[in-house]
C-alpha cells in the first residue's frame, strides 16, 4: 500500500524527523492562502500516488503571488500518469547546501531489510543504482537487532564528514528505521534529506509503502487508505477473496492460482489477442466466489468473451463446474463463455456443464485460440 | 533418489487440528508419506485423522522422532510455527501459510539459518519426490516418480506443467514449489545446487515470475555451474508495472523484474524458455535428447 507525501511526512513528524511546513491544499485560494504565509518562495507539490510527479510538471516553485496561482492553477486538477491530482502540498522553500539520499527497502537477496544511502540526493535513486552503483552505500541490517548506532554513525560519517552534522544525521537514519520496522514499511525514504546553510538537516521529501499481508497490525495506516476507481474494483473483489487486476483488452479471464492466471494471460496475448484482465479465484470451489468473479468480468464493458481455465488439484473440476453452474443460473451471462477444465474429477465437470450454453477446450491454448476468434 | 524427502521422512502437521491441517495431513498420510504427528498447543493426547497430537514441537520431536515439518497455522502465527519447529531441531520446515507480514518471514529465515534448518515458503504449495513422500497441499495424482526435477514460484501453474510432463511421459525425482512471497526460504540456487548432485535427477524445469531478480541469479548459476540441462517458463509477460499479480512478491516495482529481463537473462545462458507452458515437456526432451 502506498501513501501520499504529505501523509508520509505526518509520519515522520510523529518521529521527531525535521520536515518543512506540511499544509495540503485543495483549492487554488487554498494555496494562495499558505502562499502568502511564507516569505516569498513555496514549493507546490501534487500528491498523487504514483513517482515521476517532477516531470509530469506536478512541482513546481513559486517565487511570485501570481507564479503560485499560476502553477496551483496548473497543477490541482493535471493527469500524472492517468490520476487526478486533487491536492496539492504547500510549504516554504528552503535554502539548500546539499542534497542526500536515504532509504531503506526489503531486499530479497540478502534476505534483510536494506539500508541505502547516497551523497547524490534529488534525483531518482534507480538512476543512480544503474550508472553509478558505486555512490550507494548499502548495509543489510538483521530486523532481529535492528540498525545498530555504529552502522548509523558510520553511513551519516562517510555521507557528511563532519561529526557534528554526522551526529544529526545519525539520529534522523534511526528515526526513519523505527518508521520502517514499526510500521511493517516495505520502503521507506527521504530523497532529498537537505543541508540548510543554518545546518540543518531536514527530509524535504518522503515516500512510504507497506507490506500488504501486515496490515492487519497497523489500523491507522489502513485508515490511510485512498483508493482510484480502478483500486476499488480490485479491492472489493479482494474482499471476496479474489485477486483482480483489470486491463484494457477483450478476453475477460477466470483462472485458479496467480501463476496460472499471469500465464493464462501471456497465451492469449501470445495467440494474437488481448487479456481484459487478471483474476485468480483462489483454490476454493465456493459457488459465491464463482458468482463474483462473473460479476466482476461482466461489468467490464471491454469485456467480449469470457474465458475460464481452471487446472484442478486438491481443488476438484467438478465443484468448480457446479459453482459455474449456479452462477450461470443466477446470473444473465449474454457473452460466449468459453471453459476449460483439466486434472481432478475434469471429465465430470464438463458433463455437469454439458447442458449450459459453453463452449468447451481440452487445453489451455485451445481455449485461447477460441476465446480469440469469437473476440473478432 | 531424489532431494530433500524421501520415503524414510518422518513429518509433522504444526495447525493439524485445523480444517486445512486436518485435510492435508490425510492426503499426505493416503500418498505414503509417513506423518508422525501433529502440533496444537492446548490439544496435547488428542488424536486427529488417526494421528497422535503433540502440545509443542520438541515433544512431538522427543516422543516420535521428526525430519520435517509443514506449518498451516494462521499468517499471524507463522514465524512463531517456523521457529518453534527450527528451535526443536527440525531440520527441514515447509510453511504453507499465505499472507505472513514480510518482517516476520525475514526473522523466521535468519533464525533457522542460525539453528541449521531449511525453509521452504512461506506461501508454499510444498514439495513431493513421487512415489516416496509429499510434504504439501499438490494434488498427488498428476505427479510421476522420473528423472526431472522441477522448482516454482507457483501452484497450480506446476500442476499445469507437471501434468502435461507427466502425459509426456516424463516422470519427477523432486517438484518443489518454493513460495510466492518477496521473500522465502530455499530459492533457485539451493535447490539448482541439490538437483546437479542428484544422481537421479537428469533434467531440470523452473517456473518463474515477474519480480525481483532471482531468475537472473539462476541463469548466471546454471551457465557457470549446471552440468544438467535447465529449461524454464517465465509467468507474467503481460502483466502491468506496479501491480501485484497474486503472489506478493509478483510485481515489476522501478520497471525492474520484467519478463522480458529474466526471459533475456536465460537465453544468454543457454537456457530454453518456453514461450507457453505445453511446450516444457518437448523442450526437455530435446535437451535429453529422448
Amino acid at each position: 500500500m502506498k501513501i501520499h507525501e504529505y501523509q508520509a511526512k505526518e509520519i515522520f513528524a510523529e518521529y521527531g524527523i525535521p520536515i518543512p511546513g506540511n499544509d495540503v491544499c485543495r483549492t487554488v485560494e487554498e494555496v494562495v492562502k499558505i502562499y502568502k504565509s511564507t516569505s516569498g518562495m513555496a514549493a507546490i507539490k501534487a500528491q498523487v500516488l504514483v513517482g515521476g510527479r517532477g516531470k509530469a510538471g506536478g512541482v513546481k516553485l513559486a517565487r511570485t503571488l501570481e507564479d503560485a496561482e499560476k502553477h496551483a492553477n496548473a497543477i490541482l486538477g493535471m493527469e500524472i500518469k492517468g490520476l487526478t491530482v486533487e491536492k496539492v502540498l504547500v510549504y516554504e522553500a528552503l535554502e539548500i547546501v546539499s542534497e542526500f539520499y536515504v532509504g531503506f527497502t526489503t531486499d530479497r537477496n540478502t534476505k534483510s531489510v536494506m539500508m541505502m544511502a547516497s551523497a547524490e540526493g534529488g534525483v531518482e535513486i534507480e538512476v543512480v543504482a544503474k550508472e553509478a552503483p558505486e555512490k550507494i552505500i548499502k548495509l543489510p541490517i538483521d530486523p532481529r537487532y535492528g540498525l545498530m548506532d555504529f552502522q548509523a554513525r558510520n553511513v551519516a560519517m562517510e555521507l557528511l564528514g563532519d561529526v557534528k552534522l554526522a551526529r544529526k544525521a545519525a539520529s534522523i537514519f534511526q528515526k526513519l528505521y523505527r518508521c520502517y520496522i514499526e510500521l511493517d514499511s516495505s520502503l521507506t525514504e527521504i530523497n532529498p534529506l537537505v543541508l540548510t546553510p543554518e545546518d540543518e538537516l531536514i527530509a524535504l521529501d518522503a515516500k512510504m509503502n507497506f507490506d500488504d499481508n501486515a496490515l492487519y497490525r497497523h489500523p491507522q495506516i489502513e485508515a490511510m487508505r485512498e483508493v482510484s476507481p480502478d483500486e476499488a474494483k480490485e479491492i472489493s473483489a479482494k474482499e471476496m477473496g479474489l485477486s483482480y487486476i483489470k486491463l484494457d483488452g477483450e478476453i475477460g479471464c477466470m483462472v485458479n492460482g496467480a501463476g496460472l492466471a499471469m500465464a493464462t494471460m501471456d497465451i492469449i496475448k501470445l495467440y494474437g489477442g488481448s487479456p481484459a484482465n487478471f483474476l485468480d479465484i483462489g483454490g476454493s470451489s465456493n459457488p459465491e466466489k464463482v458468482i463474483e468473479a462473473m460479476n466482476i468480468l461482466l461489468s467490464d464493458d471491454n469485456v467480449k468473451v469470457v474465458m475460464i481455465n481452471i487446472f484442478g488439484g486438491i481443488t476438484r473440476c467438478d465443484d468448480v463446474a457446479r459453482g459455474l453452474s449456479k452462477a450461470l443460473d443466477m446470473l444473465n451471462v449474454d457473452l460466449p463463455v468459453v471453459v476449460r477444465l483439466s486434472g481432478t474429477n475434469a471429465e465430470e465437470g464438463l458433463s455437469i456443464l454439458s447442458q449450459k450454453n459453453l463452449i468447451t477446450a481440452e487445453s489451455m491454448g485451445e481455449a485461447a485460440r477460441k476465446a480469440i476468434e469469437l473476440a473478432k | 533418489m531424489s532431494i530433500l524427502i524421501d520415503g524414510k521422512s518422518r513429518v509433522i502437521v504444526q495447525g493439524i487440528t485445523g480444517r486445512d491441517g486436518a485435510f492435508h495431513a490425510a492426503q499426505m498420510a493416503d500418498y505414503g508419506t509417513k506423518v508422525v504427528g501433529g502440533v496444537t498447543p492446548g490439544k496435547g493426547g488428542q488424536v486427529t485423522e488417526g494421528i497422535p497430537v503433540f502440545d509443542s514441537c520438541h515433544k512431538a520431536v522427543a516422543e516420535t522422532g521428526v525430519d520435517v515439518s509443514i506449518i498451516f497455522v494462521p499468517a499471524n502465527f507463522a514465524m512463531d510455527a517456523m521457529c518453534e519447529a527450527a528451535d526443536a531441531g527440525i531440520k527441514l520446515v515447509v510453511a504453507v501459510s499465505e499472507g505472513v507480514p514480510t518482517l516476520d518471514v525475514m526473522k523466521a529465515v535468519k533464525f533457522l539459518d542460525e539453528k541449521g534448518a531449511k525453509l521452504i515458503g512461506p506461501n508454499s504449495p510444498g514439495l513431493i519426490s513421487p512415489g516416496k513422500a509429499k510434504v504439501g497441499i499438490l494434488p498427488g495424482n498428476i505427479f510421476k516418480t522420473g528423472s526431472v526435477g522441477l522448482i516454482s514460484r507457483s501452484g497450480t501453474l506446476t500442476y499445469e506443467i507437471v501434468d502435461a510432463l507427466t502425459r509426456g511421459g516424463l516422470g519427477q525425482s523432486t517438484c518443489i514449489g518454493i513460495g510466492g512471497d518477496p521473500i522465502v526460504g530455499l530459492h533457485y540456487l539451493e535447490l539448482l545446487e541439490m538437483f546437479e548432485a542428484d544422481p537421479e535427477t537428469e533434467a531440470v524445469a523452473l517456473i518463474g515470475e515477474i519480480g525481483g531478480d532471482a531468475e537472473e541469479k539462476a541463469a548466471r548459476f546454471i551457465a557457470e555451474k549446471m552440468t544438467k540441462p535447465v529449461v524454464a517458463f517465465i509467468a507474467g509477460r503481460t502483466a502491468p508495472p506496479g501491480k501485484r499479480m497474486g503472489h506478493a512478491g509478483a510485481i515489476i516495482s522501478s520497471g525492474s523484474g520484467t519478463a522480458e529481463e529474466k526471459i533475456r537473462a536465460f537465453a544468454k545462458a543457454g537456457v530454453c524458455v518456453a514461450d507457453e507452458p505445453s511446450q516444457m515437456a518437448d523442450l526437455i526432451r530435446t535437451k535429453l535428447n529422448i
